[in-house]
């Protein structure tokens, strides 16, 4: 019964645009107006752990964006066939079995980023804006779409992780993607810095004139920053202050 | 709600599918991911005399890193005694593994950096614990066995900003650079972190501003892994040792 309803709705779907204004929304929703972590606030944990250094943010939220995307396509073609009372269990063992893959070639392919991320990429398996599409749309909507809707909610999560992991870095650290190859060091206090803020006193000793705030290193600051951009975000759209 | 049967078989299907997936991956992949561990590991055994080799060490090739040991790095297993133990490469010895055993049956491992110009560095790996979790370094010795010729250090879980900038600042590191881990009168002084700025800067570093468990916990691991090889080192200053090129075959 349930596969006959189905059958009808795909060849509906046949008429439809591939990638038409519907689709274009479930990209651009979560980016800005149902952002996943200002306007649902999920996911909060993972943005305040890793947005230290912009290149392990970037490295997560690809593999957020991977594994949101993926999950949401799987879990949707399956949807009819997972049994209701299990379904929970069954999507969480997609996520986790691709996270594993993500965790492997990373092993792979950059072993000092696997390193430094190990421990959160596996916890990007309790990730709720992962689960929370799964369950709130993966499961009710066709792979297509439910592919997009989650590409589009990794994206969203993954645009706030660097706009903090940016303030984070400059300044915190004084620098701009440390740890990969496109390495800058924009201000600090010795000559591999572009800009050296040791200032020669003449007489051997030196004195910087600026010092990295040392609180954007730590946890707390992510979550300063992202009460901020809430903030921006809900006086530039109103609407979204009831919604929550 | 489905038949019980249905279930079980879904589940089952599931798990056997996802067995065999993640296996197949973890298979093809293991050998390359054993070889990138074995390269960061060496990467940061020469990032303790990184001020003695030409190229930059962070940046430089696998291919680099590995020809390095090969050509100019032999590898010494040392017992507690101070005698060599032969048919093993420092790189197999497990620091981790060896903190776990009674102090008298550990081995210590002992990497010699044969300069171009025929400088000699003994690199020793020292383990101990920072504030969270375990902490770890390599230590470049010069061939006087007290000048310090640069450090490296590494953590597990040690906060961000704080305790995780004996890694993330080169500064800590290069500090340690020119210390000597013996006074004037030829005792065993190791290098101490001192808090609030190095006053003696022969023996001490300056230690981090917010991370004083750390820190002493860096001069703790200092003083009793460097002890450790102090054996095998009064061997090679009073010519008993056999010369280091006869150790390794």
């Amino acid at each position: 019964m349930a596969e006959a309803t189905t059958a009808a709705k795909s060849a509906a779907a046949k008429s439809e645009p591939f990638f038409g204004k519907k689709e274009k929304v479930l990209i651009t929703d979560p980016l800005y107006e149902n952002n996943p972590i200002t306007v649902q606030v999920l996911g909060i944990c993972s943005a305040l752990a890793v947005t230290s250094l912009i290149y392990p943010s970037l490295v997560i939220s690809v593999a957020v964006v991977f594994v949101c995307g993926f999950s949401s396509l799987i879990t949707s073609l399956l949807r009819t066939r997972i049994p209701k009372s299990i379904r929970m269990i069954v999507q969480l063992v997609i996520i986790a079995t691709l996270v594993t893959a993500v965790e492997l070639s990373l092993k792979y392919f950059s072993y000092p980023v696997y390193k430094d991320l190990s421990v959160y990429i596996g916890l990007i398996i309790t990730n709720c804006i992962v689960m929370g599409r799964l369950e709130a749309f993966a499961m009710a909507n066709k792979p297509w779409r439910s592919f997009l809707d989650g590409i589009g909610n990794g994206l969203g999560y993954g645009a706030i992780l660097l706009m903090v992991a940016f303030f984070r870095e400059f300044f915190g650290k004084g620098s701009l993607f440390a740890g990969s190859p496109a390495e800058m060091k924009i201000i600090g206090s010795n000559p591999d810095y572009f800009i050296n803020t040791m200032a020669e006193s003449g007489i051997g000793s030196m004195f910087s004139w600026y010092s990295n705030n040392n609180l954007m290193v730590l946890p707390a600051a992510a979550m300063f920053l992202i009460g901020i951009f809430i903030w921006i975000q809900r006086s530039r759209t109103p609407k979204l202050v009831d919604v929550s | 709600m489905e038949r019980t049967g249905y279930v079980v078989l879904f589940t089952l299907g599931m798990t056997v599918l996802v067995a065999l997936l993640l296996s197949a991956l973890f298979y093809g992949t293991k050998e390359q991911a054993a070889i990138n561990e074995d390269v960061f590991n060496k990467r940061a055994i020469l990032g303790a005399i990184s001020d003695h080799i030409d190229t930059n060490v962070k940046s430089m090739s696998d291919a680099d890193v590995l020809g390095i040991f090969n050509d100019q790095i032999e590898q010494v297993v040392l017992d507690m005694d101070g005698a060599v133990v032969d048919g093993v490469k420092a790189e197999k010895i497990d620091m981790a593994k060896e903190k776990k055993k009674p102090e008298a049956t550990r081995k210590l491992p002992l990497y010699v950096y044969n300069k171009a110009d025929g400088e000699k560095f003994y690199i020793v790996s020292v383990r101990g614990s920072g504030l969270w979790d375990e902490i770890w370094g390599n230590i470049a010795i010069g061939s006087d066995f007290s000048t310090v010729a640069g450090a490296s250090f590494d953590h597990k879980g040690e906060t961000p900003g704080l305790g995780a900038e004996i890694k993330d600042n080169p500064v800590f590191s290069r500090n340690f650079k020119g210390t000597k881990i013996y006074d004037d009168a030829g005792n065993y002084t190791s290098v101490r972190v001192r808090k609030g700025g190095a006053k003696d800067k022969m023996h001490e570093v300056d230690g981090i501003s917010g991370a004083t468990v750390t820190a002493d916990g860096v001069a703790e691991m200092l003083y009793r892994g460097i002890k450790y090889y102090q054996p095998y080192f009064e061997k090679l200053k009073s010519g008993k040792g056999k010369p280091i090129g006869m150790l390794v075959e």
